[in-house]
């Protein structure tokens, strides 16, 4: 039987975690993402699950790769100046192709900034935080369903390629209530044992694809390194080819799979003279105002970009493919409208409609963007 | 239908408890929508502090609350300070214990408002024997009022969200609210 | 070489990782055989233990054993540690780490490890310099001594770091260096039984770069140095300060008992769900 539940998006996600079979978790506390750290602390013990709450942001994420190479699927929750600390060990999380997933509930930045208001100022964080070439994969909720959603999807993505997968929420669905309905069966993706075998690769270069990999403890005695690595996972630093060959594979099992992995939401997009792209909290404005613009009979629709990275740019094309204007709505100044103007500038111009200072952006406010930029 | 609902008080005074009933009502009990937000400070005690809960019949797509339909008022200082944006001929509800009417008169006046007395805490404290009730008191009188939430659908959100043990006297509450006004 | 020659220890080393990268002289060696051997009279199993360690030439050390091992990011070892361990708390975990690791950008987790009593053995390499980078003074480098970023002589105190893990709330906690084997085979062996947090800091030579920056150009020179310097525990506690000045103190600074961080966690779960913590979850579908 499906459940229902009236709770906060930050309850939704640590729900969703344990239901995606997350058994690991590390924190540290932060506003606006606290309450997932409390809710997992409480919920975890209940079904034999581990919660540490650790000394920083850099020690949490580096107990969370520590838990997912112990055997648990395992998650921390930060926001903005946490999810900043944690950069280099989530570099880490990639070249060593851990699955972990970094939920951050985002708030008003840089620095301290806006501990309890909303924003959208870490996305270019989660797609270039740590040093280096690699390729996130990024989900942003824009309800507190979706926040329990996505995080199972989180879980499931982070197995499936085994990289670490970026929940990017904002303060605004963090912490606002809605139903939520938790069915039955919820599908979950569970770690791949590799076939003992005395060729086994932990790193193995194969095609568009992904090695399983064993747990510390299962007999495989493997070893784990942030070095170039060869497909034994021996450092070798020093050989061109090797980084070239780890880089792109671990780049390319991403990028080649992009069509599985990206999600995009649209409406009205067809006849559109103007298509209004958001994610996450904006979103829940810009249907608000879309609907309210076509009904006075304007030819408005709209995308919803569910993962921000890697970044949808053939459905992002395909539903701006017949306007003339793109309206980019975030709260930041200008992140993913550089992603969103990429792709579509060639066939329309791309307006950013950014809004800093913490409160979601109204329908009214984007109804009067349409109106001004579609009025000329 | 869409009805924007803001409670006030001071902090402490469970008035984000009492939004959460409003909303839990609604959505898993009355078949409808609802979100409830609430504005966080640092500080966690005191001061003015407010709760806002969308309900509708259909989906709920922007889930701020910027014109309330209806605004509950449990503390002066959060009737002076919020009730600045209560829509035109919409509905005030207020604590005489704990707030003066007065000092907005101006306001109710000029935009045609209807005012609400329910004494939340003086029923909390007299009937109930328990001051901390009074957000489910005023909780029964704004069911009472706006039907905004049905009595039965507000009777199960309130026993699943107090805690365990308090049940009755939270009822015993809810209903003494609901029999404050006609 | 014939096979009664072989180095008893070589069936615990990755044989195809050899040559490994330590200069001649250096202590690392003397150290990865003092921890087979009490490892081996603690009579542990090899293929339960799983090494991590961070960023530093005593962290290639778990590089070159035959066991599951995590190489991280600098001074980040025991934060990685505490998530393995109390992901599978049957697993041994051996941290290996040195002092610019653990004891300068890892300060913290070191203290925070400590506090928590987390059932890990951390071995820390102290030879008061960074040798990878080249030779720049570390949090422990003796006040005075010269490093290619002190150029003019350390003028900072250094860190005691047996004293500070002890003070910190370790049950374990000793200090041996590279000219006292017997001893550091012993303190290892208790570290690995002591079912808490261990910490075995090591004073080793660095001869390629403490040594040629401190006119010690010979791993022997480093050795006589240090054993001339080296004091035991029950003697300092009857000597000033003064007289202590840039001595090395040995002996055990902690051997006690208290609450493990991780058997308190299977606690609370046993409590909440009847069973200690699930134990690779991660492979399942059905939780």
């Amino acid at each position: 039987m499906a459940e229902e539940f009236f709770i906060q998006g930050n309850e939704a996600c640590a729900k969703g975690a344990i239901a995606a079979g997350c058994r690991f978790f590390a924190g540290y506390p932060i506003t606006p993402s606290t309450e997932i750290a409390e809710t997992l602390a409480r919920e975890l013990p209940k079904v034999g699950g581990s919660f540490v709450q650790m000394e920083d942001e850099i020690a949490s994420a580096g107990a969370i790769i520590g838990g997912s190479w112990g055997g648990a699927k395992s998650m921390t929750a930060t926001s903005g100046p946490g999810i900043s600390l944690m950069q280099e060990n989530i570099g880490y999380a990639f070249m060593s192709e851990t699955p972990i997933v970094i939920v951050d509930v985002q708030r008003g930045s840089p620095s301290t900034a806006q501990p309890t208001m909303a924003a959208q100022g870490d996305m270019m964080q989660a797609r270039w935080g740590s040093h280096g070439d690699y390729e996130p994969i990024a989900l942003s909720p824009s309800s507190v369903q979706e926040f329990f959603d996505f995080t199972i999807k989180a879980f499931n993505l982070a197995e499936e390629y085994r990289v670490p997968v970026f929940v990017m929420a904002d303060e605004v669905i963090g912490h606002m209530r809605e139903k939520i309905v938790v069915e039955e069966d919820i599908e979950i993706v569970a770690r791949k044992r590799p076939e003992k075998s005395d060729n086994y690769l932990p790193f193995e270069n194969i095609e568009n694809g992904t090695t399983p990999m064993p747990a510390f403890g299962d007999g495989f005695n493997i070893h784990v390194t942030g070095l170039t690595h060869d497909e034994r996972g021996y450092p070798d630093t020093n050989n061109p080819e090797t980084h070239d060959k780890l880089i792109q594979r671990i780049c390319d099992k991403v990028l080649n799979n992009k069509d599985k992995i990206c999600s995009v939401k649209t409406k009205d997009c067809e006849d559109a003279d103007v298509v209004v792209v958001s994610y996450g909290g904006p979103v829940r404005s810009v249907v608000e105002a879309v609907a309210k613009a076509r009904a006075d009979g304007k030819k408005v629709g709209y995308a919803k970009i569910d993962t921000p990275w890697p970044f949808p740019d053939e459905q992002i094309k395909e539903a701006c493919a017949n306007a003339k204007d793109v309206i980019v709505v975030e709260m930041n100044l200008g992140q993913m409208y550089y992603e969103v103007d990429r792709v579509c500038k060639r066939d329309a111009n791309v307006h950013l409609m950014g809004k800093i200072g913490g409160l979601l952006p109204t329908p009214d406010e984007i109804l009067e963007q349409i109106d001004r930029i579609g009025g000329n | 239908m869409r009805t924007e609902i803001r409670i006030g008080g001071f902090g402490g005074q469970g008035v984000i408890l009492a939004g959460i009933i409003l909303g839990k009502s609604a959505c898993l009990f009355d078949g409808k929508e609802a979100v409830q937000t609430q504005s966080y400070g640092p500080e966690a005690r005191g001061g003015a502090s407010k709760c806002e809960v969308v309900i509708s019949d259909s989906e709920i797509d922007y889930p701020k609350v910027l014109t309330p339909d209806i605004f509950i008022a449990m503390s002066n200082e959060a009737l002076v300070k919020y009730i600045v944006d209560l829509k035109d001929n919409g509905t005030l509800i207020v604590d005489p214990g704990t707030t003066d009417v007065e000092d907005v008169r101006e306001f109710i006046d000029e935009h045609n408002i209807k005012v609400y007395e329910a004494p939340a805490t003086k029923t909390a404290t007299d009937e109930i024997g328990l001051k901390i009730v009074a957000n489910i008191v005023m909780v029964g009188a704004i069911t009472k009022i706006t039907k905004v939430i049905s009595k039965e659908a507000a009777i199960k959100a309130i026993e699943a969200s107090v805690p365990k043990g308090t049940e009755e006297k939270n009822i015993k509450a809810f209903e003494a609210g609901y029999a404050l006004v006609e | 070489m014939s096979e009664s020659k072989q180095n008893r220890f070589l069936q615990y080393m990755r044989e195809d990782r050899l040559p490994h990268i330590f200069c001649p002289g250096c202590g690392n060696g003397a150290i990865i055989n003092a921890f087979l051997a009490a490892m081996e009279k603690a009579g542990m199993d090899f293929d339960n233990i799983a090494m991590v360690s961070g960023i530093g030439c005593s962290s290639r050390i778990p590089g070159y054993l035959d066991c599951d091992s995590l190489h991280t990011t600098h001074g980040r070892a025991l934060s990685f540690a505490t998530g393995l361990k109390t992901a599978n708390k049957d697993l041994d975990v051996v941290v290996f780490t040195g002092d610019g690791d653990a004891a300068s950008i890892g300060g913290n987790h070191l203290i925070h490890a400590a506090r928590r009593n987390i059932n890990l053995t951390v071995i820390c390499i102290n030879n008061n310099i960074y040798g990878m980078t080249g030779g720049q003074i570390s949090p422990t480098s003796p006040k005075g001594s010269f490093g290619t970023t002190a150029p003019y002589g350390n003028q900072d105190t250094p860190f005691k770091l047996a004293e500070l893990v002890a003070a910190a709330g370790a049950t374990y906690s000793a200090r041996w260096t590279t000219v006292q084997i017997e001893n550091l085979v012993l303190a290892i062996k208790e570290g690995l039984e002591n079912p808490g947090f261990s910490f075995i800091e090591v004073a080793t030579q660095c001869p390629t770069y403490f040594g040629r920056k401190n006119k010690l150009k010979t791993p022997t020179a480093m050795a006589a140095v240090m054993k001339a310097n080296t004091v035991f525990k029950s003697a300092a506690e009857r000597m000033s300060a003064k007289e202590l000045e840039g001595k090395i103190v040995v002996g055990e600074f902690a051997n006690t008992t208290k609450d493990e961080f991780t058997e308190n966690i299977d606690k609370i779960s046993v409590e909440k769900s009847g069973k200690k913590t699930v134990i690779n979850s991660a492979y399942e579908t059905e939780l």
